[in-house]
């Protein structure tokens, strides 16, 4: 339980650790495809960390980096393969961010920093933990700018043929609301930075621990 | 789309670093010195065109025709980081003095988001060839200008006063979020 607290809030991935950002910038326009994206990764996260935790003692020290992304990258397509067949709609939204968790900086730094040193239970914990907290922190970003830049909450909209469920609630609109650069790529960094500076004033403005 | 508004939007109102978000770890991360970002700009450009050329060629003549596109994102990341590799071992060698300036930089570039993302994009946007190549080169042309520039700005952030919360990355975000005002044209 500690360990999915710590990555949830004391190492969040997005507001603390400021790791893989491509992602948290480019979905969340939408709150709906933040916490897809969220999952996606979340899993993806979970079994990396869990293969790569097993076979930690077999794979010499020289070509670990190779081995852990061609897991990774296996996982990134199995993900892929399942969205195309089940959500096509999912695919498409994410396009190539989902792809590019192959390289995401988050799933190959808990890789080198955990899944290859601790067990097998606390790697998988920790994986939990920061996919939980990526998620959360996705759409926390996604919220404000959705509400901001479109003037719309869209909690399930593409996956509503799946679900059978669908919700899209849309705000009233005054003179300056709402405001289209919040949904664009400007927005997207003005909020990050926010929240970042949030959460370092909060720890008590000690710095980041940098990449 | 005619080639050379392909490669102006691609530099600039289609930039990677600022519309797309590509890349940005490094930007964020070690761009505060002007000379360094100048290397790692250049060694983009270099991994980016080679490994757009060598992807779009193994996609198209090996993965369509055996029917095994769902390995693309497998295979584009072994080529990347084993042509990193190569790169390195070979300028080593032949070119030490220009190893000694970007050698630093490339096996970081062998996990960049940028490099991957541009030769996915390529696939996704059924680019002809010469498009392919024009993309790609304009792409990481407008890498080396955003993060160049970048670079000169946070030298002169570094010694202006900030609120404590404010310093280091956020700021730089908000650096971030201005000058994509600017490239997008809103401004």
């Amino acid at each position: 339980m500690k360990t999915i607290l710590n990555g949830i809030i004391k190492e969040n991935p997005t507001f603390v650790l400021v790791l893989g950002l491509c992602p948290a910038l480019a979905i969340t326009t939408k709150f709906e495809n933040a916490y897809l994206m969220g999952l996606c990764l979340l899993i993806i996260l979970v079994f990396s960390n869990l293969v790569i935790s097993i076979i930690k003692n077999i794979v010499p020290d020289a070509v670990r980096i190779p081995v852990y992304i061609l897991i990774i990258s296996t996982f990134v397509t199995i993900i892929e393969i399942l969205l195309q067949a089940y959500v096509p709609v999912l695919n498409s939204i994410l396009g190539i961010y989902l792809p590019l968790i192959t390289v995401n900086c988050i799933v190959l730094g808990r890789a080198m920093a955990v899944a290859s040193k601790e067990s097998v239970k606390t790697s998988v914990l920790d994986a939990i933990g920061i996919g939980l907290g990526y998620t959360v922190a996705l759409m926390i970003i996604a919220f404000f700018r959705e509400v901001l830049g479109s003037g719309t909450i869209t909690l399930m909209d593409a996956t509503s043929s799946l679900t059978g469920y669908k919700a899209v609630y849309t705000l009233p609109t005054t003179n300056f609301f709402p405001m289209n650069i919040m949904s664009g790529p400007a927005g997207a960094y003005i909020t990050l930075a926010f929240f970042v500076a949030l959460f370092t004033k909060l720890r008590g403005g000690k710095k980041h621990e940098s990449h | 789309m005619s080639l050379i508004s392909l490669f102006i939007s691609s530099i600039l109102a289609q930039n990677i670093i600022l519309t797309k978000f590509l890349g940005i770890c490094p930007f964020i991360g070690a761009s505060n010195k002007e000379k360094n970002a100048f290397h790692m700009g250049l060694s983009v450009m270099l991994v980016v065109t080679l490994s757009s050329i060598i992807t779009y060629v193994i996609y198209y003549y090996v993965l369509v025709p055996t029917n095994t596109t769902y390995l693309r994102t497998t295979m584009f990341v072994l080529v990347i980081a084993s042509m990193v590799q190569l790169m390195e071992l070979l300028l080593k060698k032949y070119l030490p003095k220009i190893h000694q300036t970007m050698g630093l930089y490339l096996p970081l570039i062998a996990t960049n988001c940028a490099v991957l993302g541009i030769t996915l994009l390529n696939i996704n946007n059924d680019f002809t060839f010469t498009q392919m190549l024009v993309f790609s080169f304009g792409s990481s042309l407008g890498y080396l200008l955003v993060i160049y520039i970048f670079a000169t700005i946070r030298e002169r952030l570094e010694t202006s006063d900030i609120s404590k919360a404010f310093s280091g990355i956020p700021i730089a975000l908000l650096t971030a979020a201005i000058m994509s005002l600017v490239f997008a044209r809103y401004l």
